[in-house]
């Protein structure tokens, strides 16, 4: 058993003619539920439930105070590399694109560390491009040892890995694991993951799974927004997330909404997910899975992320950069895609606190094993 | 009166233990502390951040208070033994709150993992308080393990939700010769009080005042509770009856005839 046999109970299911029979009286009880079950998550994606979006929000900001209190964890991406042997249509790092490549050596993801630990920030997420030549688990194993020095939790956004390297890289001191599936649709995944090893759909589908097993601590889950209807990938995510949350009680499982971002060699065939998406999809979220971690990135405005911090998110990054050496060093990259919020960490901060609630800098430590 | 609440040797003033986490800002601790008159104050141990002066959760804590920090994070007895230590070694005393949680669903307490842990750190000389589900035949355990105080939930935590586990806590109270505390799901003064009116030695809030729309105040009406709630099981509640004693008695007419 893997989520992959969830997926397929609902790989032909009529999402179409489920949504089209969604009534207000049907969103009303849902909405005063204790508990819903996933074809009330569902029920609450439709187009019906986009008119009922405030009652939503007034339950949704509940069950967030109630179970996380008035916080927000803040934590910065830190690119090591932007090598990548694949060819995703929908990302800058791609192997076809002619970009400056960049993979930091050990000096200098010290040097980043410095520049990032200075601002206070004690989270970070380390991303590379899929290259187990050019950044092998080894690399990343060594770069951890360094970042252990600057940081009390270390997460990764890396190609999906095998669970005795998720073992090795845990032992290593990471605690966190990113990794979207981009697009739950089988087949919309095959076109957009053109050629390499990303094309392995269950390979990467089941590493949350592998992880788990690893005896990950976090683990965060998403789609790509804008690569298919986004009702049905929301829904996907939030039962991929429920499948782990269950099977795996002890791991704290987290959702990411990014929405696809221009970048270098823009992709065509978007699905528009706008604002007030985002915003049924965070909330239908928050009401099936009351306890889980919701990450908003700064792939959004400041607006609107601003906006969204009542509604449910737990997590935030501050101080992004998406080049490869973009927090101290002048021999940057390209970047992986355009950022939106280009807010500081102490801006950031300010913000959190303007709107009442507590940016928290530290929500972990290592404990030596 | 001789009231008094003992524990790890300290003679504590104050019946009502606070939470650091949820608050909308630190800033707004030391006063909720004051407010509130409590002596016991729990923190995370993992969101302390000792190189940081402002983003350090000890440093919004008056130094007469006594730090209980708790294992919050740790999924197994090993971890929270680690945590403990490291609590130690970092200078937060000795008093320790364990919480082994291995449910990110509900947050339940793992029992069986609580007491192994308690078992380590009692005899290594820390003032061990557990966190629990309520159940009488574990409570026992965590005495014989060492414990100094049991801290059974009222309800899931950050629920508010009261004392739902009401008569389990009865027993325990009645049959544990260790000091109660109801730590988590009380949401209102009421509960509070209703806890301490069953002979309840403390509780520990957090939720219910760090979400609050003013958890200062709020603080206050907490401590008020606690303390009324005491008063009222050391003057011992009046029986409950069932049926009312009415003014003019149904029966009264059998007894006309003596007058
Ligand atoms: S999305 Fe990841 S795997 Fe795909 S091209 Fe970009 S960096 Fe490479």
């Amino acid at each position: 058993m893997s989520f992959y046999s969830e997926y397929l109970k609902y790989k032909n299911f009529q999402f179409n003619k489920f949504l089209e029979n969604i009534t207000s009286s049907d969103i009303f009880r849902i909405i005063n539920k204790d508990k819903i079950d996933e074809y009330d998550f569902l029920t609450l994606l439709s187009n019906e439930a986009e008119k009922y979006l405030e009652e939503m929000a007034q339950k949704a900001h509940q069950l967030t105070v109630q179970n996380f209190g008035k916080t927000i964890l803040l934590y910065t991406p830190l690119y090591l590399s932007n090598f990548c042997v694949n060819r995703c249509s929908y990302c800058g790092f791609n192997i076809e694109n002619k970009i400056k490549r960049k993979k930091l050596t050990f000096e200098e993801i010290e040097e980043e560390a410095k520049a990032i630990s200075s601002t206070g920030l004690r989270h970070v997420l380390i991303l590379t491009g899929e290259s187990r030549k050019e950044t092998p688990v080894s690399y990343i194993v060594d770069a951890v040892k360094i970042l252990k020095k600057y940081f009390d939790s270390i997460s990764i956004e890396i190609y999906p890995l095998k669970e005795d390297e998720y073992r090795e890289v845990i032992k290593a001191g990471v605690d966190g694991l990113t990794i979207y599936q981009e697009v739950y649709d089988e087949d919309i995944y095959d076109k957009v993951h053109i050629a390499g090893p990303k094309k392995n759909y269950r390979f990467r589908l089941n590493a949350p799974e592998r992880a788990c097993k690893a005896r990950m601590r976090n683990i965060s889950i998403g789609a790509l927004l804008g690569l298919n209807d986004w009702r049905k990938e929301a829904f996907l995510t939030g039962l991929h997330a429920k499948y782990l949350q269950d099977k795996y009680s002890d791991v704290e499982i987290s959702v990411s909404l990014p929405r696809i971002r221009p970048h270098i060699g823009v992709y065509e065939d978007i699905y528009p997910v706008s604002d007030k998406n985002l915003v049924q999809i965070m909330l239908a979220l928050r009401l099936f899975l009351p306890r889980i971690g919701i990450t908003i990135s700064t792939r959004e405005n400041q607006k609107l992320r601003d906006n969204l911090i009542p509604l449910g998110v737990t997590k935030t990054s501050a101080g992004v950069s998406t080049e490869v050496g973009g927090h101290s060093s002048k021999t940057k990259s390209d970047s992986q895609f355009e950022i939106s919020d280009k807010r500081s960490v102490i801006e950031m901060k300010k913000a959190i606190l303007s709107r009442g609630y507590q940016p928290v800098f530290k929500d972990w430590m290592q404990i030596d094993y | 009166m001789m009231d008094k609440l003992i524990i790890g040797g300290i003679e504590l003033k104050s019946r009502l233990f606070i939470g650091t986490g949820k608050f909308p800002s630190k800033k707004v601790i030391p006063d909720v502390i004051k407010s509130s008159k409590t002596q016991v104050i729990t923190m995370a141990l993992r969101r302390v951040d000792l190189s940081s002066k402002e983003e350090n959760i000890l440093e919004y804590i008056p130094k007469d208070c006594i730090l209980l920090p708790n294992t919050s994070g740790a999924r197994n007895a090993e971890e929270a033994v680690r945590i403990a230590r490291l609590a130690k070694a970092l200078g937060c005393g000795n008093w320790i709150k364990i919480e082994v949680i291995s449910d990110n669903k509900y947050l339940l307490p793992d029992n069986y993992e609580t007491i192994k842990a308690t078992e380590i750190l009692a005899k290594e000389g820390f003032i061990v308080l557990p966190y629990m589900s309520p159940d009488l035949i574990a409570a026992k355990r965590l005495v014989e393990a060492g414990a100094a105080a049991v801290m059974p939930l009222g309800a899931p935590i950050g629920t508010n939700r009261g004392l739902k586990t009401k008569e389990l806590i009865q027993i325990m109270i009645d049959e544990i010769d260790l000091p109660i505390i109801v730590d988590a799901g009380i949401g209102k003064p009421s509960d509070a009080a209703e806890a301490m009116e069953m002979g309840a030695a403390a509780v520990l809030v957090n939720t219910a005042i760090a979400t609050a729309g003013d958890p200062v105040k709020m603080a206050e009406a907490f401590g008020l509770a606690v303390e009324a709630g005491r008063l009222a099981y050391i003057s011992k509640l009046g029986p409950e009856k069932k049926f009312a004693e009415a003014s003019s008695p149904l029966t009264g007419f059998l007894n006309e005839g003596e007058k």
